[in-house]
C-alpha cells in the first residue's frame, strides 16, 4: 500500500470565513474513501481542494509519488451550465482524454479506442451519438463517469454520483464504482447515503465544522458519532 | 439581375467587401458558439463600447493612430471579462453590462468635456454601424482581414478539442491538468482582435448579430458541438453572402441586410425545430 494523498491539519474556506478545519487523513492506493457530512459542511469544497481547484487556508495537502494532475478523474456535482449544452456523448467522453494529448490537436487511435471501451464498460456505447442534454439523469451521470475514467486509471473523485438517480440506478452505480475499485482504482466519493458508504467503502471521513472522524469503516461503526448518524438516518427512513 | 451583379463584381471594392464580409462572418460564427455557450452573447457590444471609450481617450490625448490605444485596451477588457468564468460571483452577462456601460459613460464624458474637432454623434454612430463603410475598403484592410481570419481559423482548428472541453466544463478540465487559464486567455485575445477589426469595418451592431444569430440558429437543430459549429459557420457565411448581394441589388444598408438574413434563418430554424418537436424550447 502506497500513500497517494496526505492531508495534514488542513483548513478550507472562502473569503467570508473558514468552512471546515482540522482535516487530517491519508488516502492510499486502492482505498475506497467515503466522505460524509451534512449539507454545507464543506464536502464539495474538500473535493475541490484535493483537485487543486481551490487552495487550502492553512495546513498541508500533499500528493505523493509522482502523482500529477493528469491522472485524476473527477465527477462533479451537476452544474447547471452543462444542462443545455449541445454536445454528443462521444464528444464529452473523449474530452476526458484531453490531458493525454498535450499539444497534439486531435485524438489518436489509442485514445479513441480507450473511449469506446470505457463507454462499453459503462453500458453507454449505444448512446455515443446521442445528445447529452436529452439523456436521463442516470445516463448523464454515466457519461460523466466515463469521461472521468478516460482521464485516469488511478484515482476517481466523485461528488455525489448518485444524486437524482432512482434506487435501481443508484445500486447499479454503486456496483459499478465498487467494480472499478476492485480493479485497483482509488475512489474518493462524497455521499449522503450512509448505508452505501457502510456497505462499499473501506474508509470513512466524516466532516462538519471540523473533522469528526477518519479511519476504517469498521472503527467508524463503533464510534458514538457513527452510531448516532446511522440511527438518525434509520429513523428518517422509518 | 445576373448582369447587374457581374457588373458590380468587376469593381475591386465590391470584391473586397465581399471577401472581408465573408471572412468576418466565418470567424465570428466560430467564436460565437463558444461565446454564447459561455454566456457572453453580448461581448461584441460590450467590447465595442470599450473601444469607443478608448477612442475618446485617444482623441482627447490627441493621438493620430488611435489603434495604439484601442487594441490593447479592448484586449485587456476582453481578458478581464472572460476571466469571470464559472467560478466568480459576478456572472459573465452582468460583468459585460457593467464594463460596457461604464466605458460608454466615460467615453461620452471625455468627448463632451474635452471637445475635439471630431463630431461626437458621428463617432457614436460609427462605432455602431462601422466607421469605414464596408464598401470603401482599401487593399491593406483586406489583407489585414485575411491574415486575422487565417489566424483565428488556425487557432480554432488546432485547439478545437481544448476549446470544447474548456467551454463545457472548466473545473473538470482544470482538475485533469489542462491549462484552462491559458486557453481562456487565447479565446479572449482572438475575440478582442476580431471585434476591434470587425467593428471598424462593419460596426458593432453587425458583429453582435454575427456572433449571436448563427450560433443560436444552429443550436435549434444540431445536437453535437461539432454539428453546431459547422452549421453556424455555414449559416453565417451564406447569410453574409446573400446579405451583401441583396444590398448591392436593392441598395440597402449592408450591415442591416446581413442581420436581417441571419434573423430570417433563425426564425426558419426555430419553426422547423418546433414542428419536428426535436427541441423543447
Ligand atoms: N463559491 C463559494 N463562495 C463562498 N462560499 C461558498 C462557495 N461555495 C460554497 N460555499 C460555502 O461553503 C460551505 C460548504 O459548501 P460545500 O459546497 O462544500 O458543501 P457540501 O458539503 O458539498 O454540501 P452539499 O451536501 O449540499 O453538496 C457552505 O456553507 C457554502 O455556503
Ligand atoms: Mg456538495
Amino acid at each position: 500500500m502506497s500513500e497517494q494523498i496526505i492531508c495534514r491539519n488542513a483548513a478550507l474556506g472562502y473569503e467570508d470565513g473558514i468552512v471546515t478545519e482540522g482535516l487530517d487523513f491519508t488516502v492510499s492506493t486502492g482505498d475506497y474513501l467515503c466522505i460524509l457530512g451534512e449539507n454545507g459542511s464543506g464536502k464539495s469544497t474538500l473535493i475541490k481542494a484535493l483537485l487543486g481547484l481551490k487552495h487550502q487556508v492553512s495546513g498541508e495537502i500533499k500528493w505523493c509519488s509522482g502523482f500529477s494532475a493528469g491522472e485524476i478523474g473527477y465527477l462533479p456535482q451537476q452544474t447547471p451550465v452543462q444542462r443545455d449544452f449541445p454536445a454528443s456523448v462521444k464528444e464529452i467522453v473523449q474530452s476526458g482524454c484531453l490531458s493525454k494529448t498535450g499539444l497534439r490537436p486531435f485524438y489518436n487511435k489509442e485514445e479513441k479506442k480507450l473511449c469506446a471501451s470505457t463507454m462499453k464498460l459503462l453500458g453507454i456505447d449505444d448512446l455515443a451519438d446521442k445528445c447529452y442534454r436529452e439523456l436521463s439523469g442516470g445516463q448523464q451521470q454515466r457519461v460523466l463517469l466515463a469521461r472521468a475514467l478516460c482521464a485516469t486509471r488511478k484515482m476517481l473523485l466523485l461528488d455525489e454520483p448518485v444524486t437524482g438517480l432512482d434506487p435501481k440506478a443508484q445500486n447499479e452505480m454503486y456496483e459499478l464504482i465498487a467494480k472499478l475499485n476492485k480493479q485497483g482504482i482509488t475512489i474518493i466519493m462524497v455521499s449522503h447515503d450512509i448505508h452505501a458508504a457502510v456497505q462499499y467503502a473501506s474508509h470513512i471521513l466524516h466532516i462538519s465544522k471540523k473533522q469528526l472522524f477518519f479511519g476504517k469503516k469498521s472503527d467508524y461503526l463503533k464510534t458514538s458519532i457513527g452510531k448516532s448518524f446511522l440511527d438518525s438516518e434509520e429513523n428518517n427512513h422509518a | 439581375m445576373l448582369d447587374t451583379l457581374k457588373e458590380y463584381f468587376s469593381f475591386p471594392f465590391v470584391r473586397y467587401a465581399f471577401v472581408v464580409g465573408l471572412l468576418i462572418a466565418l470567424c465570428s460564427s466560430l467564436l460565437g458558439v463558444t461565446l454564447v455557450l459561455k454566456r457572453f452573447s453580448f461581448i461584441g457590444d460590450g467590447l465595442s463600447h470599450v473601444a469607443f471609450g478608448a477612442m475618446a481617450v485617444a482623441a482627447v490625448v490627441g493621438l493620430t493612430d488611435r489603434m495604439i490605444i484601442i487594441i490593447p485596451v479592448t484586449v485587456i477588457a476582453a481578458v478581464l471579462l472572460l476571466r469571470t468564468g464559472q467560478n466568480t460571483k459576478i456572472k459573465g452577462d452582468a460583468a459585460v453590462a457593467m464594463i460596457s456601460v461604464g466605458a460608454l459613460a466615460i467615453g461620452y464624458m471625455l468627448m463632451n468635456r474635452f471637445p475635439t474637432s471630431s463630431n461626437i454623434s458621428a463617432d457614436v454612430c460609427s462605432t455602431l454601424f462601422g466607421s469605414t463603410s464596408i464598401l470603401t475598403l482599401k487593399r491593406s484592410d483586406v489583407l489585414m482581414c485575411v491574415i486575422m481570419a487565417v489566424i483565428v481559423i488556425a487557432v480554432f482548428v488546432l485547439f478545437y478539442n481544448k476549446i470544447f472541453s474548456v467551454t463545457f466544463d472548466e473545473n473538470f478540465s482544470r482538475a485533469t491538468g489542462i491549462p484552462v487559464n491559458k486557453y481562456n486567455l487565447l479565446i479572449a485575445v482572438i475575440t478582442a482582435l476580431i471585434i476591434v477589426l470587425a467593428m471598424n469595418l462593419v460596426g458593432s451592431l453587425l458583429i453582435s448579430a454575427l456572433i449571436i444569430f448563427p450560433a443560436l440558429s444552429a443550436m435549434r437543430l444540431f445536437k453535437s458541438f461539432k454539428g453546431v459549429i459547422l452549421c453556424s459557420a455555414v449559416i453565417s457565411v451564406i447569410c453574409a453572402a446573400v446579405g451583401i448581394i441583396l444590398s448591392i441589388l436593392y441598395s440597402t444598408p449592408v450591415g442591416s441586410t446581413i442581420v436581417i438574413a441571419d434573423m430570417s434563418v433563425f426564425f426558419l430554424f426555430w419553426i422547423i425545430s418546433a414542428f419536428t418537436g426535436r427541441n423543447k424550447t
